[in-house]
């Protein structure tokens, strides 16, 4: 079954200059997506349309069945976790577990509930001894994870993570590349942290200028530097490495 | 610590304050609203020469201070801007009633001066009671109450938001006042050359970090109200009518009754 699907989407900031132009492609479930490019290259235009918060776009996507359109932001939105390239701008709560409980109890879920949803969210991201903590005493990594948190608790069976390595230290970023593994569900995220791709994701849409350029296997994709380094990007570490 | 870091601080442990005591609360937030409300209109009834009896209404703020464990010194602490504010109130009388009223040893107490003490004890006991209200309730409480009262939606959420906005106002004023610090060592604050760019800027960066904390809230389900009031059962209503049956008997007591003055008649 198809989770994401985008037909000929195409947007513009002001409508001038096209952030995204004739995007299209689609993902299935359980499917683990990359979407690489420089920056500017449209990868948090693309998946901010997805989440509705970018609405006057041409062309047409659909989210878990639905298409994206105003009368069906709140479904989409329900079974879609959008974690944003900025912690700081997620978790606006003084504590990890009233944060990560916002979004639960803003779907009417009865106080048990939410309790057991906070805590099981905890739990898939390792970070259960933070629940009490003061979220802005915390790291740039403990805050990636609990803003990871606070979209698991709604148990979405869709995630999409916009740059979801920035900032972090490389020990973070492992233990966020475990996470991400360990997470089910369909998955894309937006990176151009290559490397971070190469260990999370299965296939690669590569953006440029807000066009798709390349939709493929991740480690064909990855591999080829003549094509990374015609649109901006570099070979991942690992593979520089190996070379 | 500069003094932005301990106003953002100081929200972040108000936030934590009311979440803690609203989470255990027995009472409704509506009863508390309703509570500090009447004491607000009870406490504004008291004509400018009724001072006793406005002491009297300093009850209510010992009893929930006790209850609620609630530190006064840190309340005066917290507020100390707005009681500044509070002072500046009712100078004015001090030159228009000079009337002497009765002498205090040798001093003449005159209507003005009596009347600036009396406002100076109303604002102090209504701002009192509102910085209760906000560490017993919360500021999510606080505006679901609000919107049952009757206010509109839209206005309880933009109470709600204001609140949020301060802090990332803050958030951002701070950053930029330490990237100018950086890059400015010798001078001391912001060059006045540079404050209406500086205003600017901060507004716009501000907008754009408080519209992403919005986004953030409309993605976890947010539907422009408030959804939290905590547990509901049968208790905690008869509880919370019993709090505000007593106190609006307490309240309407106070108000003809004035304690302090008896009391005072009695040990003399």
């Amino acid at each position: 079954m198809t989770e994401i699907e985008v037909k000929g989407l195409t947007f513009s900031y002001d409508g001038c200059r096209r952030a995204l132009s004739d995007v299209s492609f689609a993902v299935k479930e359980a499917e683990t997506v990359g979407l690489i490019g420089e920056n500017g290259a449209g990868k948090s235009t693309l998946l901010k349309i997805l989440v509705g918060l970018l609405p006057d776009h041409q062309g047409e996507a659909f989210v878990g069945g639905l298409r994206v359109e105003k009368r069906n932001w709140r479904q989409i939105r329900e079974k879609t976790g959008y974690v944003f390239q900025d912690s700081e701008s997620q978790l606006f709560l003084s504590t990890v577990y009233e944060d990560v409980a916002f979004g639960p109890r803003n779907y009417g879920y009865d106080e048990q509930e939410v309790e057991r949803r906070v805590r099981e969210a905890l739990e898939q991201v390792h970070i259960e001894t933070l629940r009490d903590r003061q979220i802005y005493r915390m790291s740039g990594g403990q805050k990636k994870l609990a803003s990871i948190a606070a979209v698991l608790s709604l148990r979405p069976k869709i995630l999409l993570l916009d740059e979801p390595s920035g900032a972090l230290d490389p020990r973070n970023r492992r233990n966020l590349i475990q996470v991400i593994n360990g997470l089910e569900g369909t998955k894309l995220i937006a990176s151009h942290d290559l490397d971070l791709i190469l260990d999370t994701c299965e296939r690669t849409i590569l953006l440029f200028d807000g066009k798709v350029i390349r939709d493929g296997d991740t480690q064909t994709i990855l591999s080829d530097e003549e094509l990374l380094t015609a649109y901006g990007l570099e070979l991942p570490l690992s593979k520089s490495r190996s070379r | 610590m500069d003094r932005l870091q301990r106003a953002i601080d100081t929200l972040h442990e108000v936030d934590r304050e009311a979440e803690r005591r609203g989470a255990q609360s027995s009472l409704h937030p509506l009863a508390r609203l309703l509570v500090c409300i009447l004491f607000t209109l009870t406490v504004v009834s008291f004509s400018r020469y009724e001072l006793s009896g406005l002491l009297g209404m300093s009850l209510y703020l010992i009893v929930t201070g006790i209850w609620e464990d609630i530190s006064f010194f840190k309340g005066v602490y917290r507020l100390r801007y707005l009681f500044a504010a509070v002072l500046l109130l009712g100078l004015a009388n001090l030159f228009y009633d000079r009337r002497v009223m009765f002498y205090l040893g040798g001093l003449a107490v005159t209507g003005g001066m009596y009347s600036m003490v009396s406002l100076w004890c109303k604002g102090i006991l209504t701002v009192y009671a509102a910085y209760f209200l906000l560490l017993t309730t919360g500021i999510e409480r606080l505006c679901m109450a609000l919107l049952r009262l009757g206010l509109p939606e839209g206005m309880a959420t933009a109470l709600l938001l204001t609140y949020r906005y301060l802090i990332v106002l803050f958030k951002e004023a701070q950053r930029m006042i330490q990237a100018y610090a950086l890059r400015a060592p010798r001078q001391r604050g912001i060059h006045v050359r540079a404050w209406g760019s500086f205003a600017g800027l901060l507004l716009l960066r501000s907008m754009d970090r408080a519209q992403e904390v919005y986004d953030s809230m409309l993605l976890r389900g947010y539907g422009g109200a408030p959804a939290y009031e905590g547990k509901r059962d049968g208790s905690r209503v008869l509880c919370s009518v019993c709090y505000l049956l007593f106190w609006l008997c307490a309240f309407f007591f106070l108000r003809f009754v004035p304690v302090f003055h008896l009391v005072g008649n009695l040990l003399l």
